[in-house]
């Protein structure tokens, strides 16, 4: 099975990436609401790469390939645009921007959430995200 | 995406078909800025054809509630799919929003 696809850095894009997820993984036959948390997750990780990372520069890519081994799912997403800090990522309030009025900034809570592990990693060459859910 | 409008008396019924990621939420936030939208007293979301939203489709009501609120202008969603909902609760956000089964619990809640 095709595990790998490399798309450029627009937004237009995150379906191409939806559509990947959700076709790599139609053979585990998962729950409905599963299916669309772990495509939202990986939506979200590939969402802030080509926005805010690579701020939506065409000429740029990022590659999400995807694994399985003994029941846990591993994606792993390349790119090479501004590294994420996690040390300054903080847990959105969202009373707080509802008062405000924010629009962003609950993505990455998302993905807290919904994955069993979440890793960043960044070399001189390129960053890469790591998520793992565990499905069986 | 597609967003369409359906006006009966003081309410706006927005029917919204599609999936809400972060290229399409753009057009939802020029949607819900439209002055005009401020001259109705509710704001009924028919989200039986929204298949998808991410934090950015969120984002997007999160950042108009106070002002609707603020105006006493009521938002309500209906008809939402399980797989979307899911996506509120996981923030918490279906207690902070309403979002009720159908049109009939919708219009009741907005006629209170």
């Amino acid at each position: 099975m095709n595990n790998k696809i490399t798309v450029s850095c627009t937004k237009k894009n995150l379906k191409q990436i939806r559509d990947f997820v959700t076709e790599y993984l139609a053979a585990y036959r998962l729950t409905d609401i599963l299916m669309n948390q772990i495509v939202l997750a990986v939506d979200e990780i590939c969402a802030n790469l080509i926005i805010h990372a690579n701020q939506e520069d065409p000429s740029k890519n990022i590659s999400l390939s995807i694994t399985e081994k003994a029941g846990m799912l591993k994606f792993e997403i390349v790119d090479n645009g501004v590294a994420f800090r996690r040390s300054e990522y903080k847990e959105p309030n969202i009373e707080e921007h509802i008062r405000v009025g924010k629009k962003g900034g609950v993505g990455i809570a998302l993905v807290n959430r919904i994955m069993d592990r979440v890793e960043f990693e960044s070399n001189a060459r390129q960053n890469t995200c790591f998520l793992y859910k565990k499905i069986k | 995406m597609k967003i369409t409008n359906q006006i009966k008396d003081t309410t706006i019924i927005i029917t919204l078909d599609g999936e809400l990621d972060a290229s399409s939420s753009v057009m939802l936030d020029e949607a819900l800025s439209d002055p005009e939208i401020m001259t109705y007293s509710k704001i009924l979301v028919d989200c039986k054809d929204l298949n998808y939203i991410s934090s950015a489709g969120l984002g997007v009501f999160i950042s108009h509630l106070q002002r609707f609120e603020d105006a006493q202008i009521k938002l309500i969603f209906y008809n939402m799919q399980d797989k979307v909902r899911n996506v509120f609760e996981i923030l918490g956000l279906d207690l902070l929003m309403t979002i009720v089964s159908d049109y009939e619990e919708a219009m009741t809640i907005a006629d209170e």
